[in-house]
């Protein structure tokens, strides 16, 4: 009976293997910039280290249990065994050892892989800032030093490093563009970064990690990695848009709705991202590259507040 | 007069739960009236509703938690079923509003009431058993406790029909679980079935707490104390340092929501960062709490049916306790990605992965117990070695996310889906089935059907590795949980295949309940009852008794010399049942309604809160203190059963085992 369950078993995994293997094409494991690349390495090689663990492991279960079944009584019984010092010690000491080894990559990669950290050594431009705020259930991407804004779309050039400061007006999300590498979390209020670089140009998915409500599914942004001139006349393009961000639409964007358009806005009213975190802070912002705190004017005094 | 409540909150223009209605309806309708057909209203409510014989509440635990597993199950195909439609412009059959009550549902169920309930069954079968007592230290509590868990998951299934559920996840957070962005009645079904359901689960870890402690029989100390009450004392310990903590969490998030506080919102100067922080200081070691029974299970099942002591008996105390106090300190991995500094997540990472280092040496233990053994294929050891193998992966899984970079690309994806199922259903879940293969005897008296048992576990086994494994694949490729409907051509197959994993596992769920159907029906055949109370050959206290064993459990309590003390006296021909007496009268408590009433009231209590209804809320309130302060003032709580009455039961046992030996 039990042969014929394997054989049906077998018999299935030979029709999922037909299945597109993908494997090298999985977002996060086929990565287009360096942050990505150097995750990708990391994910592979604590895989190998703890299989050295767990395959061998699995392989003893399977033959421990067949070599001593209770039918086959030729194998060795000894009814009163159940201590060995060399086992013992072999058993702390192996995984302990493939842990020791773990525990250096994860101290090495938390502060190498850290998404706070400025991609400098990678890159010798300065990076491009972009601000991002998470609303429901749409992604606004801020661009302080061109003065422009979109919705659901992000353009970034290739090889220029990014730097996203990222909150949310709404509830918590998580900023991921599972190509390019590392994900963090948009809260209100706060103010998380990110450092992520393209160093392909292609068409890459972004979405919210975090689950936020009802319109969450639909909320995905298209992330274009372009060569500089075309991200120049993409600027340009958007900086064409007869929309303007200002406090009257801002209030109209951040109410919520689902599966939103792409939208271009060739103008943004003075310090919105400032406006939107100290609004939760008592009209305090904290300088993220400072540290300290400033106060913000509220450049955008019709902008509705949410208290 | 009805609070926020009016008709329009009955759901009758959704089908699939009126059909739901309409089946549950004829279901309980069937159920009600052969009890009252057959006149058993007086039986349950004397000898099941109001006993507080911890084998008796065992039994009931197991219903309430099988009754949530086909609950809990129900919306887990129901949401493969979703993902399996929702491609490419099609929107599936379930809208956002009911799908994210489904996910939010599972989980809370899974977790709550059908783990955390199967866990207590186990510790009630068994703990007082295997340790020589007559009962748990606070009787009267462990019945409350059961009734506080049943009338939690009964609100959380009257929210399918009143109303609707939470639909922020199982752990609600916030701040989209705050007024301002749910103003419904869904996280408030949540918030009063959890701290209701709480109550219970806490009085249940001081009470096996306190009797493990205090209740061991007369030689039995803590290195003869069999494995499974090692795991059931951590797990208490853990209960009792982790549930108030949650029992904290969600109170703020009430006060939040029902007095306009402000801790976890966004302005007002509250911080979800630290609803997070609280959330997990109990979650990640709640994640413990059900997996270190299970690690106590399989010590129990593995030697039994390799005919050998556990290997490294020692070993496996160290590391239950080593497992039990880190498992406070990995808290922070459920949310790297919350930009705390590098040293932080290096901490938190570094500690998570040194959890898995006791982890690995138990399952080293359990290989080498059934090394130069004689193992039995008992559909017990197929739920452990299955066990082995998919827990083996789910470790490893584990530990690649607890890597704070690694964590970076694959948090909150179906990645981390994958993984925690592939340890819950792979570790918890086979456990607890196990150990219910392993111990029906002594519940029920007769052995549960062998071969259904292993068509269970082929179908749990391989369903398993069909839904969870492309949801691995999918994890990297960017998909990330809870999602309704998608686009991405890549997901497609994948969740096609994870759909037919899922419809093995129901076909597991069926064979399962068709091995208890067959082993109710062939209960009296002589290769399935159970006269001896040992049908294992197996090596703890529980199996020296008859099964099920009479109320006191043990006519004389026995005295211990050795770890496995009953296969120690077994080797040396010692009776360790004292057979002939001479017996004493036996104290013993007596049954009380109080825990049922106290249920009852909470639950009107909770669902007036729930409502806005205050006078009825006022009503349960008092009711319960009412029912406390009576309980209290009654002192006739205990009884004797007479010598005689034990020497009767015992004689009748002793001759039941002579016509054995004889035949």
């Amino acid at each position: 009976m039990r042969n014929k369950y394997l054989k049906g078993a077998a018999r299935l995994a030979g029709l999922a293997s037909v299945l597109p293997l993908a494997g090298c094409e999985l977002d996060t494991l086929d990565p287009k910039g360096p942050v990505g690349d150097q995750l990708k390495h990391l994910i592979v090689e604590s895989t190998i280290a703890m299989l050295i663990v767990v395959v061998p492991t699995i392989i003893l279960v399977c033959a421990f249990a067949w070599k001593y079944r209770a039918s086959n009584t030729e194998a060795e019984y000894l009814p009163k065994w159940s201590h060995s010092n060399k086992i013992e010690v072999a058993i702390w000491g192996i995984p302990t050892i493939i842990i020791a080894f773990l525990a250096v990559i994860t101290y090495q990669t938390c502060h190498s892989l850290d998404p706070y950290r400025p991609l400098d050594e990678e890159a010798q431009t300065k990076p491009l800032n972009v601000e991002v705020v998470a609303l429901d259930w749409k992604w606004l991407f801020i661009y302080p030093d061109e003065g422009i804004a979109t919705v659901n779309q992000l353009a970034i050039p290739v090889n220029q490093p990014v730097h996203f400061v990222i909150t949310s007006d709404s509830v918590m999300n998580s900023f991921f563009i599972p190509r390019l590498g590392s994900m963090i979390y948009a809260m209100a209020g706060m103010q998380t970064q990110l450092h992520l670089m393209a160093s392909q140009a292609g068409d890459y998915a972004g979405e919210s990690a975090n689950y936020s409500g009802r319109g969450f599914s639909d909320m995905k942004f298209r992330t274009l990695a372009m060569p500089r001139d075309q991200y120049d006349a993409w600027v340009e393009k958007v900086r064409a848009s007869s929309d303007q961000l200002d406090g009257q639409n801002y209030a109209r964007l951040a109410a919520p709705s689902e599966a939103d358009p792409v939208k271009y806005f060739s103008h943004v009213e003075g310090n919105l991202f400032d406006t939107i975190v100290a609004k939760y802070n008592n009209g305090m912002v904290m300088d993220t590259a400072t540290g300290q705190k400033k106060s913000v004017q509220a450049a955008m005094s019709d902008m509705n507040m949410k208290e | 007069m009805l609070g926020r409540l009016s008709f329009a909150d009955i759901p009758v223009d959704v089908p699939i739960l009126v059909g739901t209605f309409l089946g549950v309806a004829i279901v309980g309708i069937t159920v009600l009236g052969l009890i009252t057909y057959y006149g058993k209203w007086g039986y349950l409510w004397k000898e099941w509703f109001t006993s507080v014989d911890h084998k008796r509440l065992a039994i009931m635990y197991v219903v309430v938690g099988l009754l949530a597993l086909v609950r809990g199950f129900a919306d887990a195909i129901m949401m493969r079923t979703q993902l399996a439609l929702a491609y490419a412009g099609n929107p599936g059959y379930l809208p956002p509003h009911h799908y994210d009550q489904i996910f939010s549902a599972h989980g809370t169920i899974m977790i709550f009431f059908m783990a955390m309930v199967i866990m207590t069954a186990l510790f009630n079968l068994i703990v007082p058993l295997q340790i020589g007592a007559r009962d748990v230290a606070f009787p009267f509590l462990n019945n409350l406790s059961f009734w506080m868990t049943t009338v939690a998951f009964a609100l959380i299934n009257v929210s399918l029909f009143i109303g609707e559920f939470s639909q922020c996840g199982w752990l609600a957070y916030p701040p989209l679980s705050e007024a301002q962005f749910s103003p419904g009645v869904g996280v408030d079904y949540y918030i009063m079935a959890v701290q209701i359901s709480g109550v219970g689960t806490l009085l249940t870890g001081v009470n096996f707490f306190v009797t493990i402690v205090k209740m061991r029989a007369p030689g039995m100390t803590w290195m003869k104390l069999p494995v499974f009450c090692w795991t059931a004392l951590c797990a208490c310990v853990l209960i009792m340092v982790a549930f108030p903590v949650l029992t904290v969490a969600v109170a703020l998030l009430g006060l939040d929501r029902y007095f306009g506080m402000h801790f976890f919102t966004n302005d007002g100067g509250g911080n979800q960062m630290l609803y997070l922080d609280l959330i997990w200081a109990w979650g990640h070691p709640e994640v413990y709490i059900l997996i270190i029974p299970a690690f106590g299970v399989f010590s129990e099942v593995v030697p039994t049916f390799s005919e050998k002591p556990l290997f490294g008996y020692a070993t496996m105390v160290y590391a239950t306790c080593a497992i039990m106090v880190l498992s406070f300190l990995v808290w922070v991995h459920h949310f790297f990605t919350m930009g705390a500094g590098a040293d932080v997540n290096a901490f938190f990472g570094i500690m998570t992965m040194i959890i898995s280092i006791p982890t690995g040496v138990k399952l080293f233990n359990w290989m080498f117990t059934m090394y130069k053994g004689r193992v039995e294929f008992h559909a017990t050891m197929y739920w452990a070695i299955g066990f082995m193998i998919t827990f083996s992966i789910g470790g490893m899984t584990g530990v690649m996310m607890a890597i704070p970079a690694a964590d970076f690309v694959l948090h909150n994806s179906l990645f981390l889906i994958a993984h925690f199922h592939n340890v819950i259903i792979g570790g918890v879940y086979f456990g607890y089935v196990c150990g219910l293969n392993f111990w029906a005897p002594k519940a029920l008296g007769f052995k549960f059907n062998e071969a259904w048992g292993k068509r269970a576990f082929w179908f749990w086994f391989v369903g398993f590795y069909f839904a969870f494994m492309p949801l691995y694949v999918l994890g990297f490729d960017g998909m990330t949980r809870r999602l309704n409907h998608y686009d991405n051509p890549n997901w497609y197959p994948w969740l096609l295949v994870a759909e037919f994993g899922a419809v093995l596992i129901l076909f597991g769920i069926v064979c399962q309940v068709t091995q208890i159907y067959v082993s109710i029906r062939d209960r009296n055949l002589p290769e399935n009852i159970d006269v001896t109370g040992d049908p294992w050959n197996a090596r703890s206290l529980e199996w020296s008794t008859s099964s099920p064993p009479p109320p006191y459990n043990f006519a004389i309590i026995p005295h211990i010399h050795e770890l496995d003390a009953f296969m120690h006296d077994k080797e040396n021909g010692i009776d360790t049942r004292h057979a002939g007496g001479p017996y004493e009268p036996i104290h013993m408590p007596k049954n009380t309604a109080a825990g049922f009433f106290v249920g009852a009231f909470s639950f009107v209590f909770g669902f007036a809160m729930i409502w806005y209804i205050w006078w009825l809320a006022a009503i349960g309130l008092v009711g319960v203190f009412a029912t406390v302060i009576a309980r209290s003032a009654n002192h006739d709580v205990d009884y004797y059963i007479p010598a005689e009455e034990v020497a009767r039961i015992e004689n009748e046992h002793s001759r039941k085992l002579m016509a054995q030996a004889a035949e």
